[in-house]
């Protein structure tokens, strides 16, 4: 007899809301009429109409079906609507706007691209665009994910473990973090070429894990997600998902991965570390210098009134999977 | 008196087009954030564009009087309440989606937060001004407050660095905007500059005085 025991992490039924309300906004937005031009620039769709200063229209950029082995929980999942997953997103190389990057990095050429692997091990690693997707099997998993600004999304990321990854290039003894860096090239990337874009922050982003973060089973590489390629704007070709860590953590568009033996400085922490810690664990009890970090705004369909402020939980929910790691720390301090 | 009627047929248009400029783009921005056509996260978007909306009305109302001076149009200074009222109610918008839409009614969450965090409380403390402004701009309660209402609204120029503070400290890392910001109320308020002395030595001489 199979007996399934679902843990306290995994998704239910009730934590997602439905999505139906966008499968109207065509119909709503050319409902809109004269309002939708001119007045605002509120959303792609309106912006496009009136943005007299993009000269050459760039075509959207082309994802492509992936295969993998799709998550159990998945299709008992209502999750957040693609269209949002794709269209609001940190990502300050291609502006610090929410919606900018859906908008400036859709000419983003994903291929050719090298990721290399390095440092303390025995077989540094170097792929090709082609072996993202081949080296391991790929598989669907479905992850809330929780940005430092105190809202969340769950997204059926595609990927495989890092772990695998790490094991492949044999990390020696002295391998105690990883350290992960992203495409550093400003002709393709407008924040990087521009500080008023770019919102400020040190090029090329630079994350961190310890060793054992970084070798947990929940901690993913992802190359696609809703079934398909990443889209530049979510990190296309690949890019890093650390699912009970706030969102910035979890680095884009990745070239180098390197196992070291001291902790780096990373992006956000150089820049604020009292606001931004080296392990940015989700932690409701604490918070943010500037705001609380005791619930969150789940990123659902519907407009203005169907939000949902949920309870934020420790570990974004994930502690069965990640709590033994940080046995004996001190969380408030090493935030 | 052909000249009168011009004059008050230019207040007329001019108020026209003020109610426009302030009420179509918030009519726009509501008709879109509740039919989920404003992104991903239309909570963000009204809080901003509505805190945005609220700072550009302000400063649009503290350059009509040095812009009627140098013009010589000393008739631009009746829009002035007009002005300062689609402020705060801009304002009061930013603040009602933040509890209502953001906070989704939390109340304790809201004391907390206005409490705990620097750059909510000065907000905080910018939006009681501007509702005091608010409250007392009508004609009756200006003529029964007499000489202390102008010194009651000259509150403006401290509840323009509030807000130029509320707006710096509440972003991530983008700074450029907010100092941009700072820039042209800098410039707003060096139009005054000989008048906020004489403010600030008056409650200087008060103190020591007292």
């Amino acid at each position: 007899m199979l007996i399934k025991t679902l843990k306290s992490s995994d998704l239910k039924e009730s934590d997602i809301t439905p999505e139906n309300v966008y499968m109207n906004r065509r119909e709503l937005l050319k409902g809109m009429g004269f309002l939708g031009a001119g007045v605002l620039l509120t959303n792609s769709a309106s912006a496009k109409a009136i943005d007299w200063f993009n000269k050459d229209e760039v075509a959207q950029f082309k994802t492509t079906p992936l295969k993998y082995k799709t998550d159990a929980n998945a299709d008992k999942l209502i999750l957040t609507p693609e269209h949002k997953v794709i269209s609001h997103n940190n990502f300050y190389e291609f502006g610090a706007q929410k919606h900018q990057p859906a908008e400036l990095s859709q000419g983003f050429k994903v291929n050719p691209w090298q990721l290399t692997i390095g440092g303390e091990c025995d077989k540094p690693l170097t792929l090709d665009y082609d072996d993202l997707f081949k080296i391991f099997p790929l598989r669907e998993e479905v992850r809330r994910e929780r940005c430092v600004e105190a809202w969340s999304m769950v997204v059926p990321w595609i990927g495989f473990s890092l772990a695998d990854l790490l094991k492949k290039v044999s990390p020696n003894s002295s391998a105690k973090y990883v350290v992960f860096e992203t495409l550093h090239d400003p002709e393709q990337m407008p924040g990087q070429a521009d500080r008023r874009l770019g919102g400020g922050i040190a090029y090329p982003y630079v994350e961190g894990l310890r060793i054992d973060e970084a070798m947990n089973p929940l901690t993913l590489m992802s190359v696609g997600l809703y079934g398909k390629t990443l889209p530049p704007q979510n990190g296309a070709p690949i890019r890093l998902v650390v699912p009970w860590k706030y969102g910035f953590k979890s680095i884009k568009s990745i070239v180098s991965i390197k196992l070291v033996s001291e902790q780096p400085q990373t992006t956000w922490h150089k820049l604020a570390p009292r606001e931004y810690g080296f392990y940015a664990n989700v932690n409701p009890n604490h918070d943010h210098p500037r705001w609380s970090q005791a619930s969150e705004r789940r990123i659902t369909s519907g407009g203005l009134f169907s939000r949902n402020r949920i309870e934020t939980l420790p570990f974004n929910g994930y502690g069965e999977e990640v709590a033994d790691m940080y046995k004996g720390m001190n969380l408030n301090k090493y935030y | 008196m052909g000249n009168k009627l011009t004059t008050s047929h230019k207040v007329l248009m001019l108020k026209a087009v003020i109610h426009l400029a302030a009420l179509l783009p918030l009519f726009n921005l509501y008709y879109l954030a509740f039919n989920d056509l404003l992104g991903a996260d239309p909570v963000q978007r009204v809080i901003h564009f509505t805190g945005i909306g609220a700072f550009n009305l302000l400063l649009v109302t503290l350059t009509v009087s040095p812009v009627a001076k140098r013009l010589k149009q000393g008739y631009l200074l009746q829009v002035r309440r007009l002005l300062g009222l689609y402020t705060f109610s801009y304002a009061f918008m930013h603040l009602i989606n933040f509890l209502v839409f953001d906070l989704q009614l939390a109340w304790s969450l809201f004391f907390n937060e206005v409490l705990k965090r620097p750059y909510i409380t000065i907000g905080m403390i910018a939006f009681i001004l501007l509702a005091a402004l608010a409250v007392t701009s009508v004609n009756s309660v200006k003529r029964k407050m007499g000489k202390s209402w102008q010194r009651l609204h000259n509150v403006s120029y401290l509840i323009i660095i509030l807000v130029s503070v509320h707006f710096y400290w509440s972003v991530k890392s983008e700074l450029l905007a907010p100092l941009f910001y700072i820039l042209l109320t800098s410039v707003l308020l060096a139009f005054r500059y000989k008048k906020i002395k004489a403010l600030i030595l008056s409650i200087f001489v008060n103190k020591t005085r007292g």
